[in-house]
């Protein structure tokens, strides 16, 4: 099943992607922004205000669930020695670290005016730091033992622990008091936002992981043009 | 309207400054990996046309390479 997986397979797909996710993510962006900031109604409490949720969370969820996925992936290819799932994870960290950084700093430009605060040690908002820089140590891990044998055990150790601190993000909001409020929205029981706040977040959602697919991609492409280089130079 | 959309309420400025921050930091991303790509793209091509015919046949026979080589796209 991992031959599915080799570079040489997928580099055909992923060396023409790019263009037409590219293509894509500004048709739905443009939708879900006219969405978000024109057609959905603000908030009783919260006024406009609320709006600033249509990026605060989906770039919050893509974050999440990159390191996820970047777990997953450093995990089955320490395990099963497939050295192309290191390099889709690493592939996939610019854009997880950047969404983290979009959902801290929206987050704080929210606390401003609902909590009259920029920042707060709040189990949320801290773990949620936390992460970031459990994404900048997987990048920068890289960086030091690129030409080792030894960055796949380093990146699969860095990405085990850094997962511990996702299930504390989830339910943070759960297991402290916290000036984060709860989730709205719920796979498993009737989330408590309204339809016409839920159309633009997911519409925004979609958005923000068609991006997450474009920077992976290129930055793939990027990563196997550089190995075929060190190719080029031993032949 | 256009007013309403600006200001909304006197919270403008932070929902502006929210979305603008996030389609800057997408700008940002999205340029800095296009130039690495670029950079190594046209690596690649200057490394490749230094070969000789026999290792450029090598080279060619790879087919991730003929697919760089053949992938005329910016992105």
């Amino acid at each position: 099943m991992f031959k599915y997986f080799e570079p040489s397979k997928i580099f055909s797909i992923t060396s023409k992607a790019p263009k037409y996710v590219l293509f894509l993510f500004i048709i739905i962006l443009s939708i879900g922004l006219t969405e978000a900031l024109v057609l959905s109604p603000e908030d009783y409490k919260q006024s406009h205000s609320v709006r600033i949720m249509y990026v605060h969370v989906p770039a919050a969820w893509i974050s999440l669930g990159v390191f996820s996925s970047m777990t997953l992936l450093s995990v089955i290819g320490y395990i099963f020695k497939i050295k192309n799932f290191f390099l889709i994870s690493k592939s996939l960290a610019p854009s997880g670290l950047v969404f983290n950084i979009i959902a801290l700093v929206t987050g704080s430009i929210w606390g401003k005016p609902t909590w009259g605060t920029w920042w707060a040690w709040d189990a949320r908002i801290t773990s949620m730091l936390i992460l970031s820089l459990f994404f900048i140590i997987y990048l920068v891990a890289w960086r030091i033992y690129e030409n080792n044998d030894k960055i796949f055990k380093v990146t699969t150790i860095i990405t085990i622990l850094g997962i511990i601190n996702v299930p504390i993000i989830k339910y943070s909001v759960d297991w402290w008091n916290t000036l984060h409020q709860p989730a709205s929205i719920n796979i498993l029981s009737k989330s408590s936002i309204h339809i016409s706040m839920l159309f633009p977040l997911i519409i925004m959602t979609a958005a923000f992981a068609l991006f997450s697919l474009l920077i992976f991609l290129m930055k793939y492409n990027t990563e196997l043009i550089k190995i075929k280089n060190k190719g080029l130079d031993r032949l | 309207m256009i007013n309403e959309l600006l200001f909304m309420n006197g919270y403008g400025l932070y929902v502006w400054s929210a979305f603008s921050f996030t389609l800057f930091s997408f700008l940002v991303l999205f340029l800095i990996i296009k130039i690495q790509y670029t950079k190594e793209k046209s690596k690649f091509i200057s490394k490749f046309g230094s070969l000789n015919s026999e290792r450029a046949a090598i080279a060619k026979s790879q087919s991730i390479n003929k697919t760089i080589l053949s992938n005329t796209s910016n992105i």
